[in-house]
């Protein structure tokens, strides 16, 4: 867990600004603790995924997407509220 | 206000944490239950259906916070037929909103402090790297905590198993993938637990219909991610509610997942214990995880109390012993049930309602209909076995 390789292509996993119900399953399938999973904030931890796509496979809700392109340009907002703005940053630790 | 040290910590506040921290505080450990959410008991990810049983284990049944009470099941083939089995017993529809409540309140009566909006995010670590307490974030405010003992309850999405070195990735073949709304404006019989089967209404899995109140029920489903990566689970959903239901009215609407998979090999690490979903103690053939995380929990809990008491963590292993004793060894072979019913074709599945049906009255138990299924898959009479003897 965590320690894997680094992957050597751009994240490709995205989660729809505002979508998601934040139930968890997509975490409870996640092999690198990559997703963080809060009240109402949810974000993919860059540097630990690897692009697998299990937790795209068990979103019930079709919240999160994979992009072969990269994610980069994709929206990251998730949420209007100004104290939210850095909704799509993990906690730094 | 909250110390900066306390005997345990238990992450997490759904019936597997709360019974963690009422049964350690009990035993005389001081308990500190962290929830995430700013309520207990809500958000409701759940069908909220458990035994009468199983519940007057830990409370006293009270109509505050029962929805339905169920004497009956009714189970749907792919081609309509259905079953009716007699239940011996009584089952409950909960509000799960106030249970959780009352089960966290208990927790508070025996000692516990709960504080909500805290959301932990990391173990703190000694010099040796074990658990020294967690580091939390306490309405966005971050404050490190320290405990001799860290209770992982953090449900399906768990994460401190995982930043205690435990394994509690689950499998795309095991978590089930749900979604459920709650729907009124629908005849809904008060008194029956319904379950639909079959490839196009719920492949591998079911859909389950339990009555929340007069004209109200909670319909979900739940399929492995396996089968999700086809057709989501919303989308089973919502084809089904239409079908069946097409004038209802959505009350909510939620996501889930259910880790329908044998317990976690390890349980406890050092001073580290999982309860409840997160260390996969749901009954993977119903997927039902509610007593027995309460049972997980009990366990937990008063074996902590102990070591803390004798001052000997070493002693907390005996808690993966008496889980295993207890309900662990069910499961596994429960696993192996759930592994024959989910292979089942829905030409199998129409033939067991067919002889279902064919049986007398009174031979039409759930065993009846688990022997009719036998003769469709005789290799799980050895696991079914199993389960009696011993
Ligand atoms: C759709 C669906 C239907 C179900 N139907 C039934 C049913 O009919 N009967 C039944 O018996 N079971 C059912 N289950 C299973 C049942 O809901 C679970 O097994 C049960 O809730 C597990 O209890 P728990 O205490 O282990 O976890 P949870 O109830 O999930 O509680 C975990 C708690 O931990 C909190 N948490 C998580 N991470 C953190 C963190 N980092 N910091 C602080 N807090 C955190 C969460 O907010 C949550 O409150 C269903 C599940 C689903 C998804
Ligand atoms: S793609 Fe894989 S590693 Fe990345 S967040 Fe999803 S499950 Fe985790
Ligand atoms: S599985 Fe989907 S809905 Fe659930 S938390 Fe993950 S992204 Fe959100």
């Amino acid at each position: 867990m965590g320690a894997t390789m680094p992957r050597n292509t751009p994240l490709m996993i995205h989660i729809i600004p505002g979508k998601c119900d934040y139930c968890g399953c997509c975490v409870g399938v996640c092999p690198e603790d990559a997703i963080e999973l809060m009240e109402s904030r949810i974000s993919i931890i860059d540097e630990r995924c690897t692009n697998c796509r299990k937790c795209v496979w068990a979103c019930p809700w079709e919240v999160i997407q994979f992009h072969r392109e990269g994610v980069e340009q994709l929206p990251k907002i998730q949420s209007l509220f100004l104290n939210q703005k850095k909704a799509d940053e993990p906690l730094s630790r | 206000m909250v110390k900066d040290q306390y005997d345990v910590i238990v992450v997490g506040a759904g019936p597997a944490g709360s019974t963690a921290a009422r049964f350690a505080a009990a035993g005389g450990a001081s308990v500190l239950l962290l929830e995430k959410d700013r309520d207990v008991g809500y958000p409701v990810r759940c069908g909220e259906a458990v035994s009468h049983e199983g519940v007057v284990q830990f409370i006293a049944p009270d109509p505050k916070w029962i929805a339905a009470t169920v004497t009956r099941f009714r189970l749907i083939a792919p081609n309509g037929k259905s079953v009716v089995p007699r239940l011996d017993g009584t089952a409950y529809v909960l509000e799960r909103r106030l249970f959780d409540y009352e089960l966290a309140k208990l927790a508070a009566n025996e000692g516990a402090e709960v504080i909500t909006k805290a959301y932990v995010y990391d173990l703190l670590r000694d010099d040796r790297g074990n658990a020294a307490g967690v580091k939390t974030l306490i309405k966005d405010v971050p404050v490190d905590i320290r405990a001799r003992v860290v209770i992982g309850a953090d449900g399906v999405e768990t994460r401190v198993g995982k930043w205690a070195g435990i394994e509690t990735e689950c499998s795309i073949h095991d978590m089930e993938s749900c979604a459920q709304v709650t729907i009124s404006g629908i005849e809904a019989e008060q008194d029956i637990l319904e379950f639909y089967f079959g490839e196009s209404v719920s492949p591998g899995g079911y859909v389950w219909v339990f009555p929340k109140g007069a004209g109200t029920a909670n319909v979900g489903l739940g399929i492995t991610v396996e089968e999700s990566k086809k057709k989501s689970a919303i989308r089973y959903l919502e084809e089904f509610v239409e079908r069946r239901y097409p004038h209802a009215a959505v009350l909510t609407q939620i996501a889930g997942g259910v880790p329908c998979a044998k317990t976690c090999k390890t349980l406890v690490r050092n001073n580290v214990m999982l309860v409840g979903d997160a260390g996969h103690q749901v009954n993977p053939t119903s997927g039902g995880g509610i007593i027995s995380g309460m049972i997980g929990g009990m366990i937990a809990g008063q074996v902590a109390a102990d070591a803390l008491k004798q001052n000997d963590l070493s002693l907390l292993t005996e808690y993966e012993t008496r889980w295993h004793k207890r309900l662990g060894w069910r499961h596994e072979v429960f696993y192996n049930i759930k592994e024959a019913i989910s292979s089942f074709s829905d030409e199998t599945l129409n033939s067991i309602a067919e002889s279902a049906l064919s049986l007398s009255d009174e031979k039409r138990t759930v065993g009846g209909i688990f022997r009719t299924a036998l003769w469709n898959k005789p290799s799980m009479l050895i696991e079914i076995a199993k389960v009696f003897v011993s």
